[in-house]
């Protein structure tokens, strides 16, 4: 193992604090002493690696590595803004899965014979961490805007698959041979981060949270088998933990919003380009704006806020709590109701209104508030789309019919603050906006909001 | 290490993942995804033995790679999970 008996209790330790730490990050009350615990066991687990007795020397390599990247890393985290966590959570995730994969090429290039069950592990993890590496690179450009279209082209799934079985191919040439070609070896990990490409670029804005989960989650699995290749059990734990616990979550999030994981993989919804040919809605689109808005929601009894992405680019989520508040002044009930897929990632809505100060008591799920929408004398929709599309529920020939949506279209009025008349990120027409009971105020969120702010004050 | 003890310890680590995030809230899910996205930083203690054993021109460059990969998944995880978690008690608070 380590060589040393202090090593060894220390990874036990930071093992056991990194399974405390996940579980308590697990429920609200003690979700931040979670994190400080599993971040004790990881400076713990560094600190002692430093007198790992297989560690021959480069430390001043090692430990410009560490504190460059550490101070890189350190800052940007900090300075980014809460709407742009998922990409950077991308961003960490492939960083993670790149290191695996570094791992297991210097394993294999090493001229240390390993036995078979760690050749084969090495050689696992190094695809498992390469499709990581790049596919959360191609995820992190895709959010935070740098690459923007949906890429296709014809018999992709053919190729990918031709890929993948040349991928297996060197694989197992290299796991049975003794001295690993390195021809075979370079061609081996050029092609998995190709195909972590591959396998991403198809993938539209809506699907994005499920494929991060996913890339976490394989992260976890090549860092679980690389510990094996180093025998060290803390990478071997806290790998599988992450690996089986980062599955789970991804099938949560792709049950959130009905459609099997495969379907997220393969048919490319999302993109707008699916050419599926809907009935059109019926009616038209009727615009009001902002004071008569303000006019409508101040005398209502009971508001209800539907917040959705589109709210975490305009950063409007602090105007709209001092609506919320402005509105409570004069008598009316409001509340907010969060769509589990609302945003770029389940619990991202939360997030932010709990960053604007929303009490945990106003915000209700899917479940929770569904019924209370026909009470609702005005449903506010900000930067939300597909999650209330009332296709979902009537029309059977579209690609989102059978996912829950929230009914706003049961409440009396339905404003949607939206920026401009196209569609969402599945590019499906959203049948609410044509409702007779739906008015679009057009505008930015937060301007918006703004707007909506001053017209109440003077009511 | 001997195969079956490390298929006993995949075996088990599978199943505790599976049980801490199974009873997890929605709205506790990105913080989640997040903490274990920081968890498996651990890498770096790998990365770090690799760049220790490091011999030649390649191993050397990959193995600096890895370990600068490996740091900035663990301090980066860190701190967007910590910050995220800062505001559920901020909100908490407030209430």
């Amino acid at each position: 193992m380590s060589g040393s008996i202090f090593i060894d209790i220390a990874y036990f330790g930071a093992a056991v604090l990194f399974i405390l730490g996940l579980k308590r990050m697990g429920s609200p009350v003690t979700a931040r002493s979670g994190i400080v615990w599993a971040g004790v066991g990881m400076v713990i687990a560094t600190l002692v690696t430093f007198f790992h007795a297989q560690i021959e020397g480069n430390y001043f390599l090692m430990i410009l590595a560490i504190v460059s990247s550490g101070v890189i890393a350190w800052t940007s985290g900090k300075k980014v803004a809460m709407t742009d966590m998922p990409q950077m959570i991308a961003l960490y995730n492939g960083m993670g899965g790149g290191a695996a994969a570094a791992i297991a090429a210097i394993e294999l290039m090493k001229d240390v014979e390993h036995t078979g069950v760690a050749q084969a592990l090495a050689v696992t993890g190094a695809i498992i961490g390469s499709i990581a590496f790049s596919g959360s690179l191609i995820a992190y450009a895709k959010l935070q805007g740098i690459m923007k279209k949906v890429y296709r082209f014809p018999m992709q799934q053919l190729v990918n698959l031709v890929l993948f079985a040349i991928i297996i191919v060197l694989a197992i040439s290299l796991a049975v041979s003794d001295h690993p070609n390195g021809l075979a070896l370079f061609l081996m990990f050029a092609l998995a981060l190709i195909f972590g490409i591959l396998m991403t670029v198809p993938i539209g804005g809506a699907d994005m949270p499920v494929i991060i989960s996913l890339y976490n989650a394989f992260t976890g699995l090549a860092v679980g088998f690389e510990g094996f290749v180093l025998g060290n059990p803390a990478m071997m734990i806290a790998g599988i933990v992450v690996g089986s616990a980062g599955t789970l979550l991804t099938q949560l999030m792709a049950k959130a919003m009905n459609r099997p994981l495969t379907n997220v993989l393969f048919s490319g919804f999302g993109s707008g380009d699916d050419g599926v040919a809907t009935e059109g809605p019926t009616g038209s689109m009727k615009s009001i704006d902002a004071t008569d808005a303000a006019i409508q929601m101040a005398y209502a009894e009971k508001v209800i806020i539907i917040p959705g992405y589109g709210m975490a680019v305009a950063q409007a989520q602090h105007k709209i709590w001092e609506l919320t508040e402005l509105l409570e002044e004069k008598g009316v009930t409001v509340s907010f109701a969060i769509h589990p897929v609302a945003g770029r990632m389940p619990g991202h809505m939360n997030v932010l209104l709990a960053e604007a100060g929303v009490p945990y008591d106003k915000i209700y799920d899917l479940d929770e508030i569904n019924n209370d929408f026909v009470n609702a004398d005005v449903a506010l929709v900000i930067g939300a789309n597909d999650v209330v599309n009332p296709a979902a529920r009537e029309d059977k020939s579209s690609p989102i019919y059978g996912m829950p949506i929230l009914n706003a279209d049961k409440a009396k009025n339905v404003i949607v603050i939206k920026r401009g008349q196209g569609a969402g990120f599945s590019g499906i027409e959203n049948h609410l906006f044509f409702r007779d009971n739906t008015r679009m105020l057009y505008g930015d969120g937060q301007s918006v909001a703004g707007e909506l702010i001053a017209s109440v004050k003077t009511l | 290490m001997e195969g079956f003890v490390a298929l006993y310890i995949f075996m088990l680590a599978g199943f505790t993942g599976y049980e801490v995030i199974s009873k997890v809230p929605v709205i506790l899910h990105t913080p989640m995804m997040s903490g274990s996205n920081f968890i498996h930083g651990i890498v770096l203690v790998g990365a770090m033995v690799a760049l220790g054993q490091a011999e030649g021109f390649w191993q050397l460059l990959i193995g600096f790679v890895a370990v600068f990969l490996a740091a900035g998944n663990a301090v980066g995880g860190y701190v967007v999970t910590e910050r995220m978690l800062e505001m559920f008690k901020s909100s908490k608070e407030s209430k």
